[in-house]
């Protein structure tokens, strides 16, 4: 078995272990609400179980760096795929500051589907082009991440605050966005769900097409086509033939992706809903019941400060300093520079609606899933729809 | 504006909030607060006291938080905009066809988009004014609040009155059997926990951490400069932006840097020799490159030469300018941005006859710069008459060029011979049979090989703006780490002659750790049991509104 065989395998221990850690998280706040009995040898299990879990994962990452001889963080794979060990990392930190067990119950979930998300991209080890060869790939990457995933435990933090506090017996904007949030969670589900299968089948079809400057190209769809590319013509069809054909300005083939996922992930989230009889998050609510909220509060404001220097270090500082080095000029306007400038500005917008207008509570763990959506966006669309010197990270 | 004079007999300015001696209110408002604002301390904020003339109202404006948070979503909101489609400098189209770029491929929208300027959206003027209002407010708010705060915490009194301790979020009253031994119990955790402790009577302040106070002004003036650096730039002489396009074996001055020569020794392009896989296959992609790199030499002309002389060059150093490897000198750095692969340098033609193929002699013509006239000797010699390097047809009978680099070249050639001394007159483009204009020749231009050669790009900084942007970067981040990771943990308490007990604290965030402190005094020195007042007060109101 060579290093990057066992690299993989380091990896899918550490899903596995994170899947049973999410199980006795639950065990320990299950217990607590029952009958108080054993509630420490649950979380205890499941804290432990979490850090095995970030052992391997430690380990894939390590094993991964030294077979291909640069810091893994160079692909989307890569780098999503750090991102959930930082997010996991960022817990295991605040855990044993706070120690409140209900943030596992947030946390690991969205680390588990983040590392699932990452696993669609092609994992292969790819060589670097000479723009990545430089020390700065290591640094501003990693320590953007890092700010990134603790930035992430405050919607962590807040997620299970409004769950709390949000009343599921009456209507109400808040019940219906929190239930949006558990939704878009059960759609990357059905995106993880939707690719693995038909990658599993092997399935491809090929056509070409004519792009947006009229040159004609190929493409290559891993999902049957429900889009098909501008001026389309099958070159090797399988299945289905597109059902309707569209604007160069859009690329048919993620559009197709992101429709498979939507489609999967509604009918997945309906079944839930037949078999729970109730919102998701009401599902849930019993579990943090017994939360404190000040705490919990605490907990958000605090991660956001300790994310938000690392945040600015990585993704401004560091980023600057290798810009300057790489591309001549510090700073360019390019969509992934924007859109890190505008999840700082966010941060600092919370920053001072926190300080100034006490903003606290449940404005602030809305303003927090907010920003984790930025990061997303920054992580998802940016590098995948909007084209840019980043866009390296999309293959 | 008079000053208040509180009970306590301290006249404070006008606009102060708490007593800056005992810490009384002195506002209604203040009076009504079952908690008090204790952000800048009760200090009298210039913008919360004065509201008559114009620049009262222009100053209370930018110091306004709930105005700069406002600046900062606008900037934030109008920045996103800018991504929707690519800016220009990042669209693949000639200067002057960018607008119909444009049009061309994202239709109206593109249009209206680039008509609005927002396809060049960060040096508008109206962008810039929306970063400069951020700036005068970061100014404005710090100077508004900062100062007030400095005075407050530094004149710190150790006994406060009793209305401003109750209004603290953690209170404790109860009794103790022993004054004297309690404060000193105190003072000996306090200190134990790294708290600055003072006392004064039968009161006790323990302090740590006051300077994180400062963290948020502190990274303010880091903006500051950042920002000021930015504009510094505008100013001429600060930066320098060129590009230079230099052929292998070329010795070019470099533009924007006088007095400077570099020569290109080598071009030399890699590509990693992996066995393409997976995604790569997929994508076509059959070599991913590996290494840009020109090796260069640079010279210097030696101090009073004139402009154009070449001949007494220093050199200074070789080196090779790779990506990320940007050769660095005296404030300017060049860097490998671009290249172009095998560009024809010489062409080489045999005169020979046309029905006997016999050769008359060779001629090797520099396409960067021809000579008039070759001589062959043996009494042949070839003219050319003119010399386009990148041929693209015939514009009235004469052949035109599209660019000055040889990509297509083009010879209108005069042959002369012994045989044929008026001499015979042929066009000859690559690849094509010459075109013979007056007539049928005898003899003709055959085409006997081409050496080409590289060229590399490169970009020519030098920005003196970066050493201030990089001193404002660094006091930026000291200032959001001393706010961030520090917190201001203040602990007030009052032994009366009964043995009375009041305590009170006070922490800028972080409540968490400043209980644990609390609880480890509380246990040590056997104070009653504090209460925070806002947890209290959330129990109250539970379930309280269901709006955002």
């Amino acid at each position: 078995m060579s290093l990057i065989d066992i690299s993989g395998n380091l990896l899918f221990v550490a899903f596995i272990a994170y899947l049973v850690a999410l199980l006795f998280f639950g065990g320990s706040i299950k217990q607590s609400n029952a009958t108080g009995k054993n509630t420490e040898k649950w979380g205890k299990a499941a804290i432990v179980v979490t850090i095995i879990g970030f052992l391997a994962h430690l380990s894939y990452f390590v094993t991964r760096w030294i077979y291909t001889g640069h810091a893994p963080v160079s692909n989307m794979f890569e780098f999503t795929t750090a991102f959930g060990m930082f997010i996991i990392a960022s817990f295991i930190l605040i855990y044993f500051i706070y120690r409140v067990s209900a943030l596992g119950l947030v946390a690991l979930p969205v680390a588990i589907l983040i590392i699932g998300y990452a696993a669609m991209f092609p994992r292969e080890v790819s060589p670097l082009v000479p723009s990545l060869q430089s020390y700065w790939l290591t640094i501003h990457v990693i320590t953007a991440a890092l700010g990134q995933s603790i930035l992430a435990i405050s919607a962590v933090a807040g997620l299970v605050y409004l769950l709390k506090v949000v009343d599921m017996t009456k209507p109400s904007k808040q019940r219906f966005w929190l239930e949006a949030v558990m939704f878009c969670l059960v759609v990357v589900v059905g995106f993880v769900a939707v690719s693995s299968t038909f990658s599993a089948m092997d399935y491809e079809s090929k056509y070409t097409y004519v792009d947006k400057e009229g040159k004609s190209r190929e493409m290559i769809y891993n999902m049957p086509p429900l889009f098909g590319m501008n001026g389309y013509e099958a070159v090797e069809e399988h299945g289905m033939s597109p059902l309707v054909e569209m604007p160069a300005l859009i690329n048919a083939k993620k559009l197709t992706t992101v429709v498979w996922s939507l489609l999967v992930g509604s009918i997945l989230y309906v079944l839930i809903r037949l078999i729970i009889r109730r919102r998701i998050s009401a599902m849930i609510q019993p579990l943090v019941k017994r939360v404190n909220l000040q705490l919990l509060d605490e907990i958000s404001y605090r991660s956001v400060l300790i994310g938000f220097p690392v945040f600015t270090l990585g993704a401004l500082v560091f980023a600057m300093i290798w810009a300057q080095e790489a591309w001549s000029r510090f700073w360019g306007w390019d969509p992934k520079e924007v859109w890190a400038l505008i999840t700082w500005l966010f941060y600092a917008a919370f920053l001072h609606l926190r300080l100034s207008k006490g903003w606290e509570g449940r404005k602030s763990a809305w303003l927090a899933l907010i920003g984790f959506g930025i990061i997303l966006f920054n992580l998802v669309a940016v590098n995948l729809i909007l084209a840019g010197l980043h866009s390296y990270a999309s293959n | 504006m008079e000053n208040i004079i509180c009970a306590c007999g301290h006249s404070n300015p006008y606009g102060t909030k708490l007593c800056e001696k005992c810490g009384r209110p002195l506002t209604e408002e203040e009076k009504q607060n079952k908690v008090a604002d204790m952000r800048y301390d009760g200090s009298a904020i210039r913008s919360k006291t004065y509201n008559k003339t114009i620049i009262d109202k222009i100053w209370n404006f930018f110091s306004s938080v709930k105005v700069g948070i406002a600046l900062i979503i606008i900037t934030l909101v109008t920045a996103s905009v800018g991504t929707i489609l690519p800016q220009e400098i990042y669209v693949n189209a000639p200067e002057t066809g960018k607008a119909a770029y444009y049009e061309q491929v994202y239709g109206w929208f593109g249009k209206l988009y680039n008509a609005l300027g927002l396809s060049n959206l960060y040096s508008t003027w109206w962008f810039q004014i929306l970063v400069g209002m951020l700036a005068v407010s970061i100014i404005v708010a710090s100077l508004d609040r900062g100062i007030p705060l400095h005075k407050s915490l530094k004149n710190q009194r150790i006994k406060r009155h009793a209305s401003f301790m109750k209004r603290q979020r953690i209170v404790a009253e109860g009794r103790v059997a022993d004054a004297e031994e309690t404060l000193n119990k105190v003072e000996e955790k306090m200190k134990a926990l790294h708290y600055n402790v003072r006392r004064d009577g039968n009161a006790l302040l323990a302090e740590r951490g006051r300077f994180a106070r400062y963290g948020p002004y502190i990274n303010h003036v880091g903006l500051i400069i950042f920002l000021a650096g930015v504009m510094l730039r505008l100013l001429p002489g600060f930066y320098v932006d060129e590009t230079l396009w230099i052929r292998e074996g070329e010795t070019r001055a470099i533009p924007g840097m006088e007095g400077y020569f570099i020569k290109n020794n080598d071009f030399i392009l890699e590509v990693h020799d992996n066995k393409p896989q997976g995604e790569q296959v997929k994508q076509g992609v059959n070599v991913v490159a590996k290494n840009f790199q020109t090796d260069v030499t640079l010279y210097k002309q030696p101090d009073g030469a004139l402009p154009g002389d070449l001949d007494n060059l220093e050199k200074i150093k070789d080196y090779s300018i790779r990506v990320n490897h940007p050769l660095k000198e005296n404030g300017f750095a060049l860097y490998q941005m671009n290249y172009r692969l095998n560009e024809l340098k010489e062409m080489r033609f045999e005169l020979v006859d046309k029905a006997t193929e016999t050769p008359l002699g060779e001629v090797a013509i520099d396409l960067t710069n021809p000579k008039k006239e070759y001589d062959l000797g043996n009494g042949s010699s070839v003219k050319i008459l003119v010399y386009t390097p990148d041929f693209d047809g015939f514009e009235n009978g004469e052949p035109r060029t599209k660019t000055s680099v040889p990509n297509n070249p083009a010879f209108l050639f005069k042959m002369t011979t012994p045989s044929t001394p008026e001499g015979e007159v042929s066009f000859v483009e690559i690849m094509k049979p010459p075109l013979e204009p007056l007539g049928e020749n005898q003899y003709r231009m055959k085409f006997a090989g081409a050496e080409t050669r590289d060229t590399a790009n490169f970009t020519i900084r030098k920005d003196r703006t970066i050493p201030i942007l990089f001193v404002g970067g660094m006091i930026f981040m000291l200032g959001v780490v001393i706010g961030s990771y520090w917190n201001h943990r203040r602990l007030w308490l009052q032994v009366g002659p009964n043995g009375q007990v009041l305590m009170a604290a006070f922490v800028n965030k972080n409540m968490f750790s400043m209980k644990k402190d609390l609880d480890a005094v509380t246990t040590f020195a056997h104070l009653p049991a504090y209460i925070d007042q806002l947890e209290q007060a959330e129990d109250n109101e539970k379930e309280g509104d269901h709006t955002l």
